[in-house]
Formats: C-alpha cells, structure tokens, sequence
C-alpha cells in the first residue's frame, strides 16, 4: 500500500468521508458484568476510586484508580482464556499479533428474531441464507451478531432468571463451521458473552469460546452500535490493553465505515 | 446555750481586709489575681512581703499550681502553706486553718488569699471538672453545673414550706440595693421586684436574678496574733468563734438544711453572743433560696420560717438586718473560689469602720458564713465565723 | 445496676470505691430494685452544655430510690413530683450510661416522649436506609422496621439488573423505597448519598459477604479482596458518604438522625479458621465501627454493633446448628434501637463466645480451632 493511501484514509476520517462508529459501552460500575455461580471466582467489578479532584488530595488535577476484571465492559477474549487456547503461542493479549487488532466486518442482523425470542440462536443456515445475500464471508473477518440487545434497560439486558441469562448467541455447529469453514478471525455480540446465555448447557458448552480460542481466534462482547454498521466492508479496530499473559481486556472497538 | 470545750481563738485578730475589684471576664490568669491581692495585702498593712511567713490560697482557674507553686512564684518564703479546696467554703476553712497556726505561733502573719480568673471558658471548664461524682451523676444530665441541682433542692424546699418566688425574691432586691452603694459591684442598675419575679427562668424555679455573675478577682485579708497587729500598728478584728462541717444530714433525700444546723449551739456560745446581738450578717448567697435556708439553719428563725423571716425584716444597709452589705455575689459578683471571701471581707470592713459607702452605722459584730461544694446532689460543705471589731 | 455494698448489703450511688455505710470495699453492680420516688424537678431551659442547649428545655429530676440512693435523672414527660417511678440506665448519646426516670406505670404513647426518644433511636417516625435489600437479614430488617413504625425505609439494592428471591415482596410497598446501592462502589454510595442523605435517621449496614475458608486452603487474594471491598471499603464508602449528614442532623428535631447500625459477626472478636479470611473482615469492621462511633458521637449519632453467630442462609449450610434465623436479627435491631444500645449479642453462639472470650480468651481460640 502507498503511504498516500493512509493519508487519504486520515483526510476521509476527519473530512466524514469514513465514518468512525464507536462500539464501546462506558466502563462504568454499573454495567452489568457475567453472573458465574457463587461457588466460582468473580469478576471483580469496575470501581472507580477518586485519587483527587483539584482539591486537598491534589489542587490542580484530578485522576482517579480503576480496578476491574479483564471481562468487564466492552471486552476482548484471546485465545488464552478458554483451555481449548491454552497451550497455543502468541495466545495471549500482550502476545497476540497487532495486527490482528484491525479486520473487516460483516454484520449479521438478527435483531428481528432476537426481539421473538432471548434464546435466539445463530445457525449455520441461516449464515448460509446472509451469504446469499451478501456473498461469502471472507477468511480473516470479524463476524458481528446484531442483536439490538445493547438497547435493552439493564435488566433486560442480562436477563437473568432462574436458571440462568436467556441471551441470544450462535449454537454450537455455527461457531465450527465459521471457524474451520469461513476462517474467521473472531465473533463479536452485543450480549454478555459470545455465547448465548444458555450456553453452558450445549455440546461442547460455550461452543463460541470452545471452537474460537481453540483456533486461536478472538472475542468481541458487550458491544453497541451494530446498526450502524453496514453487512459489509466496515473495518474494526481493536486493540486491548497489552495485559501481561492476560485473557482479555475492556478495551475501545471502533469501526470505520465508508459513507455513502 | 450549750457550752463548749473548744480552746477559745483568743488573741486571734484579722486585718488588712482586701478586695481586687472584679471586672466580668479577664485575660489574665488566676495567678495575676492573687498576685494583686498579695501585693495590696503588703501596702495596705504597711508591711514587708517578707514579714508573711504563712500562706492559705484558693483558687479554681490556677491549673497545675496549688499554694507550694506561689510562693516561688510570688518569692514568698514561708512556715505554714495551706491549699484549700473548699469552694464557697474556703474562707470560713482558711481563717479556722490560720487562726490555728497563728495561736500556736507555727506562723506570725498568715496571707489567706482566693483568687480566680474568668475567661470567656473557664466556667465551663470549671463545671466539667469539679468533682468525680458531679462529672459522672450530674453533668451527663446537662445540668453542667449549679443551677439545675440549686433548682431541685430550690423547688423541693418552696414546696415544702410554702415559699414563693417573691418571698426569695426580697432577698436579691435588697442586695441589689446595697450594691448600688458598692461601687465595684458588676450589678449597677437598681432591681425591682417585678423585674426580678419577670425574669427569664434558667431551670425553675431558679430565675436569672437568682444566679450569680461568675467574675474574675480576688480577695484577701491577713491573720495574725493581737501583739503583732499592735507592733504593726494594725486595726483588726477580733476572731470569736467557728464552725466547719462537712457532708452533714446525709439522710436527707434532698437537702432542706445545710451542716450549720449542727453546730449553731456552739457557734454562740464559743463566741458568748446570741444571734440576736449581730449587727451585720453576711450569708453565702450563690442562690436567694440558700441564704433563706442559711437564716433558718443560722438561728435567725426555725426551719420553714425564712420567707416569714425576709417578710419581717429590711435586709439592707440601712435595714434592721443589715445582709451581704456590698451586694453579695448575687449583686456584686462571683469571682470564684474568693466568692466564698466575699462576705468575710466586707464584713471585716464593716467592724473596723472601712466600708465606705456600704457601711452600717456603729457596726461592730459580724457573722459571715459560708457553703459550698455541690459535690453530687447537694453543698456539702458550711462553715461561719463571728468576728468583732475594735468598738466592742 | 447500682452498686450493692456485699458486707452490709447497702446500696450507693454515685458509683463509689468504699461503702459509706460500713466502707467495705466490695461494692458489686447488681440489678438493684428500679422503684423510686420523684423528689423534685426541674426544666433546665438554657443549659451550659452545647448538646443541652440545643435540646433546651430539657426536665431532670431527683429521685430517692426505695433502695436507698438518691439519684439525678432525666425525667419522661409524664413524671410527676411525689409519684412513685421505674428507674433505668440508658446510654446517652456520648455512650454515657445515665439515669432515665419513667412513670410506674403505662401511659399513653409512652415511647414517644422527647427526651426518651433522645435516649434511644426508636425507628418509630424516622427514615430507614437498609443497605442490602438482597439478604435475608436486609429483607427481614425491611420487614421489621417498617412494623415498628418507620416512616420510611430505603432499601439498597446493588446490581439492579440482577432479580433476587424476595424482590417481589420489596417492590410497591407503601413507605418502603428500593434504592440502588453498591456500598463497594465509591460513586454508588456518594450518588446514593446525593439523593437521600439527608433524610437518612438510621443507616442500617447489613452489607453481608460471606465465604468459607482461611488463609492456605484459599489460592490467591482475589476472595479475600472481594470481602475487603465488599465488607471494609463498604463500610467505608458508606461512612463517608453518609457518616458526615447525620453527624450534621444529630440535633434536627424530633425525628433526627439517630444510629448507625451494623450488623458483625461475632467472630469479629475472635477468629473462627473456617471462615478465618472472613472472620478477619469482620475484625477490620468492628474497628472501624469504634471509629465510626468516635466520630459520630459528636453529632449524638449512635453505633450499635449486633453481633452474630452463623446465621440460617446459604453461606453457613455447611454449618451445624445452633444457627441464628435472619428474623431474630431483624427484631434484635429494632430492640437495639428502642433501647439506645451499644453492642447486642444475638443467638447463643454469639453470647457463648462474648461470655468465654471474658473469662478465657486462649481456651476459646483453641476451641474455635476445631
Ligand atoms: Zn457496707
């Protein structure tokens, strides 16, 4: 690629030739994080501690200490949190290649039938029926599953009942299929979590962790603003925080996508 | 009469009677008081400083120091050093203590001093601190101090004997009438008794004119034997008897009498007077009630009569019972631990004729008493002297 | 309590070290007969200490106990001169112990009177926060301060996006508010605090984290760290974001802040190694209460401590009985509370434990070591 290329993909970011779509919650303490049972360890949650606020603590400046788990928020799965990844090289965030911090998206909408049903899962026919429309999914993308669940309140959102979250997210055969198939470099959802919220109950549980680590592809969770992504052609940037031997991180997901 | 066999206080004079004028609150401690006490002590009998070989000191506000710590202080070298801790009965105390030491030649020429400052804490600090009892059973009733516990026996004695707010009331008049013929009395406006009955209540049935003023100043005066205030060319009182009891009618639920009901017998007959015979009484008046109690508990009529008693007499200067002549510290005001000197000292004024503008004619037998000591519920401590000038 | 000469049998007040009826020095606190008589009364109406003064007029009285011993004491509005009375010490609130006089008998609205009320935190009239409303020791305390009359209780719930056994029965309610309250998150509290601080009369802590284990069979800080930020930075986030208000509203009215409670386990005083990480916290708490206490007392704010043994939830079902049902530590609260205590010790467990830790603190380590 000429350099002047770069240049000219700069003057279309700032001139909104190329829009830049952030699909980043705030990392605040309120969002809600995973709901493992008690008997497992926690996500620490977010917290926010003020060190000083141009007062007595520090008269000019204000800053603050954060502290949260590596899955909390908007946040990026590598390879190394799942054991299927475990013994892969370059599987963790600090390890993984920087380059893969920026692919090309497509965008499944699946928020009519997510609206139907929060068990809503993504199959391999009905990825078969996007391509269809949109052509095949090319080797090194990103797959986003639209689900509009990062408009839901809070409550709504994590859906916990009884027996665990009722989330929509792929069944297990999809996650093979776009893994040793289509070649993806990762999965993202708005959800907490690339599987869906029962997930655990399927062959292998969490087949979206299981098929994706064990490849050595990524997670994307928690996002928002995938209807503003077009099916194709959006560029994703994400780069987590280089986490020494860490599993993942909160982490700023942007994409870029050409106006038209 | 009954007859004693306490030894006689013969040849035991008082002189130099000394009053530092008392200003409401002072920045100076109580330390500088009686160093002006001390000071004028020394001019006012013409005598050395080094001539006092006995020194009795009181004071609340003097902190860390007792007596020992004044006389370095002060460069006083003495033979006899007495602190007394006494409250409103520390002067009757003193004067018994040097008296004694006098007569028995341990000293020559005994200071009795009290003293104290008043700045704008000190009365709190002092209610805080005043007695283990008070601090444990008193002041966590927010009491903080004489008031409320004066109130209760105050109500308890009204009650009991059918006493009103006026009848106590003639008391705070009249001495409000002396003071204004004291011209160092704080008090300088004249009280009526519709003033004093609409006064604002502090903890009923104790009023604002039946509290005293707490003041700063000191009080003075000099106890030596009669050869020596010849030598000195002195004029002094003639010390004629004493009585000093403490934590007395410890049955009593709540105090109707003070201790001097005990020991007025021999207060009397020490003295070979009858209550009849004083010219000038001066009472420990930090409530109106108390001294009512004290005219009863003094001889001057039987308990339950004081309101009859205060109805039947003109308490002031120039009344048929001259009472707390410099307005007491009702009217002149409290200055602490020398608001138990307060009536001593003017009444050795009035029987060596150096009153001034408080002075009753031809006065020439006093008695000055004294109470003190709100320990827990009640003044544990009462005390009386009866002195006679030169005329008698 | 008085003091009970036990040479001649006479009792004293004020406490003293020698019986002034035959100066024995065995003078022991006993429960002493209450019965007195009202000797005298008086309305101090401008009192010289500060707290007074702002409460001004304030009744006090003398009694003569049937006993003997004549006391100064704080009178119930419906005392009166020569009637007999019923004694007790109650703590004032500096955490003195002082006289309080009532009637003999019943009388009208008796728990209403003002200066009783000064000397309890009587929920009746007042605003509630309930910190947790996820436990059942939170759900339960809802339940019984809103029985004993408080006027209104918020009930803290973090997560809200996270349903929990007993919602339904908080939710639309009358005088019950749920709130939502991380007491670990620093922004939480101060937000919480923003909004209803002011009207907070009692801070119910029943912030509650509990997890099993000691120091070598636990891997790792990270269980521990949550019962540090739950239970310890709770506590502090809350006292700080609502410690300084009611310092303030001590004095405001009848309805005033009044008590800070929290609820400990009482292995806050002695270690249990099987729950030894979360013994600890519980130290850690008990400390800061006594701060907490210390800073609170100038604003006439109590902190009461309600220790506990295990209790019947969850996180003790490994535990074998006895075991402290979260009811009776909701009803010990509001007793707590009517009473103006300090400390409370619910369930046996809890009483064993004060009472062997008093007569032999390293026996009972061992025990607690089985
Ligand atoms: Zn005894």
């Amino acid at each position: 690629m000429q350099s002047n290329n770069l240049l000219e993909l700069a003057g279309a970011v700032s001139s909104g030739a190329v829009r830049v779509v952030d699909l980043t919650f705030t990392l605040s303490p309120d969002f809600p994080v995973i709901v493992l049972p008690p008997e497992f360890g926690q996500a620490a949650p977010v917290r926010i501690q003020e060190i000083s606020r141009y007062d007595g603590r520090g008269p000019a400046w204000y800053w603050n200490n954060v502290t949260f788990g590596e899955h909390t928020g908007t946040h990026f799965d590598a390879p190394i949190h799942w054991f299927t990844g475990k013994n892969l090289p370059n599987n963790a965030v600090d390890t993984m290649p920087a380059k893969d911090m920026i692919a090309p998206a497509c965008v499944i909408d699946c928020s009519a039938q997510a609206a139907q049903d929060p068990d809503f899962l993504l199959t391999v026919p009905l990825v078969e029926a996007w391509e269809a429309k949109h052509g095949r999914i090319p080797e090194r993308n990103w797959v986003l599953l639209r689900t509009d669940w990062s408009k839901k309140g809070w409550r709504d959102y994590s859906n916990l009942k009884d027996d665990g979250a009722h989330t929509p997210g792929p069944n297990a055969a999809v996650m093979k299929w776009l893994v040793e198939e289509r070649g993806v470099i990762g999965f993202g959802t708005e959800t907490i979590g690339t599987d869906a919220g029962q997930a655990g109950h399927f062959e292998p549980p969490y087949p979206a962790h299981h098929f994706l680590h064990g490849a050595g592809r990524y997670g994307l969770q928690c996002l928002c603003n995938l209807d503003q992504l077009p099916a194709t052609g959006a560029v994703i940037v994400a780069s987590p925080l280089k986490i020494q031997n860490g599993s993942g991180s909160p982490l700023r997901v942007i994409a870029l996508v050409a106006s038209t | 009469m009954t007859n004693t066999l306490r030894t006689p206080y013969d040849g035991v004079v008082i002189a130099a009677p000394v009053t530092i004028p008392y200003v409401r609150y002072s920045i100076e401690s109580a330390q500088w008081w009686i160093g002006r006490a001390l000071s004028t002590l020394v001019a006012q009998a013409g005598i050395k400083a080094s001539d006092i070989d006995g020194l009795c000191v009181s004071s609340f506000t003097m902190g860390t120091d007792s007596g020992i710590g004044l006389t370095q202080h002060f460069g006083l070298c003495v033979r006899w050093l007495d602190t007394i801790p006494l409250g409103g009965a520390s002067a009757i105390a003193g004067l018994r203590k040097a008296a004694r030491a006098v007569q028995a030649r341990d000293a020559d020429i005994v200071a009795c001093i009290a003293g104290d400052t008043n700045h704008v804490d000190s009365f709190r600090l002092t209610l805080e601190n005043f007695s283990r009892f008070n601090q444990d059973a008193v002041y966590p009733y927010g009491a903080g101090g004489a008031n409320a516990s004066f109130a209760l026996i105050a109500r308890n004695y009204m009650r009991t004997f059918g006493v009103t707010r006026e009848d106590v009331g003639r008391i705070a008049v009249a001495q409000r009438a002396n003071a204004l013929r004291n011209p160092h009395a704080l008090m300088k406006t004249p009280l009526t008794m519709e003033q004093y009955l609409a006064a604002r209540p502090i903890s009923d049935p104790i009023h604002l004119f039946d509290c005293v003023m707490p003041c700063a100043g000191a009080e003075a005066f000099l106890v030596m034997r009669d050869e020596t205030a010849a030598s000195l060319g002195l004029t002094a009182a003639r010390l004629l008897s004493t009585i000093e009891r403490h934590n007395a009618f410890a049955d009593d639920p709540i105090q109707v009498r003070g201790g001097w009901a005990m020991d007025i017998g021999e207060l009397y007959a020490m003295a070979g007077v009858k209550p009849d015979d004083l010219d000038i009484v001066q009472t420990y008046d930090d409530y109106p009630v108390i001294t009512m109690m004290q005219f009863e508990d003094l001889g001057f009529c039987n308990k339950g009569e004081g309101a009859e008693f205060v109805r039947q007499h003109d308490l002031t200067i120039d009344g048929d019972f001259p009472h707390n002549t410099s307005g007491g510290q009702l009217s002149a005001g409290q200055a602490g631990a020398a608001g138990a000197y307060l009536g001593l000292v003017e009444g050795l004024r009035q029987v060596l004729g150096t009153a001034g503008p408080t002075q009753v004619r031809n006065a020439s037998l006093a008695l000055a008493s004294g109470f003190g000591m709100i320990n827990y519920d009640r003044g544990l401590a009462s005390g009386a002297a009866i002195f006679a000038g030169p005329s008698r | 309590m008085l003091q009970r000469c036990e040479a001649c049998g006479s009792f004293a007040y004020p406490a003293r070290e020698a019986c002034p009826s035959c100066l024995s020095a065995g003078l022991a606190f006993v429960d002493a007969p209450r019965q007195g008589v009202l000797l005298a009364e008086t309305t101090a109406r401008v009192p010289s200490d500060v707290y007074f003064r702002e409460r001004a007029p304030w009744r006090i009285g003398l009694v003569k106990m049937d006993c003997g011993p004549t006391i100064v004491t704080h009178l119930h509005a419906d005392c009166v001169e020569g009637a007999p009375v019923r004694m007790s010490f109650q703590l004032d609130k500096s955490g003195q112990a002082v006289a309080f006089a009532h009637p003999e008998g019943e009388t009208p609205n008796m728990a209403d009177d003002k200066q009783w009320r000064e000397m309890t935190a009587d929920p009746k009239f007042r605003r509630v926060l309930v910190t947790n409303g996820r436990s059942m020791i939170g759900q339960e305390a809802v339940a019984a301060l809103k029985a004993a009359g408080a006027k209104t209780v918020f009930v803290g719930v973090a997560e809200p996006w996270r349903p929990f056994a007993g919602e339904q029965l908080l939710r639309g309610q009358d005088g019950i508010e749920i709130v939502t309250l991380d007491a670990a998150d620093e922004k939480s509290a101060a937000d919480l605090a923003a909004d209803i601080g002011g009207k907070v009369d009692i801070l119910v802590n029943t912030t509650e984290y509990v997890r099993p284990g000691g120091l070598l069979d636990r891997r790792g800080t990270s269980i521990a760290r949550d019962e540090i930020d739950q239970a310890y930075l709770g506590f502090i986030n809350l006292a700080q974001a609502f410690g300084p208000a009611m310092r303030m509203r001590g004095a405001d009215g009848i309805n005033n802040s009044a008590a800070w409670v929290n609820i400990l386990s009482v292995h806050a005083l002695a270690n249990w190694p099987a729950f030894g990480a979360y013994s600890a916290s519980q130290a850690a708490c008990m400390s800061l209460s006594h701060c907490l206490r210390a800073e609170l007392r100038p604003g006439g704010v109590r902190v009461m401590n309600l220790f506990t043994g295990p209790v019947d939830t969850e996180w003790f079902q490994t535990v074998p009985p006895p075991k402290v049902a979260p009811r009776a530590i909701a009803q010990a609260i509001v007793s707590g509370l009517r009473g103006g205590l300090e400390e409370m010790y619910v369930g046996d467990v809890a009483e064993e434990i004060r009472q062997r830790l008093g007569a032999n603190p390293k026996a009972l380590e061992r025990e607690l070591d089985r």
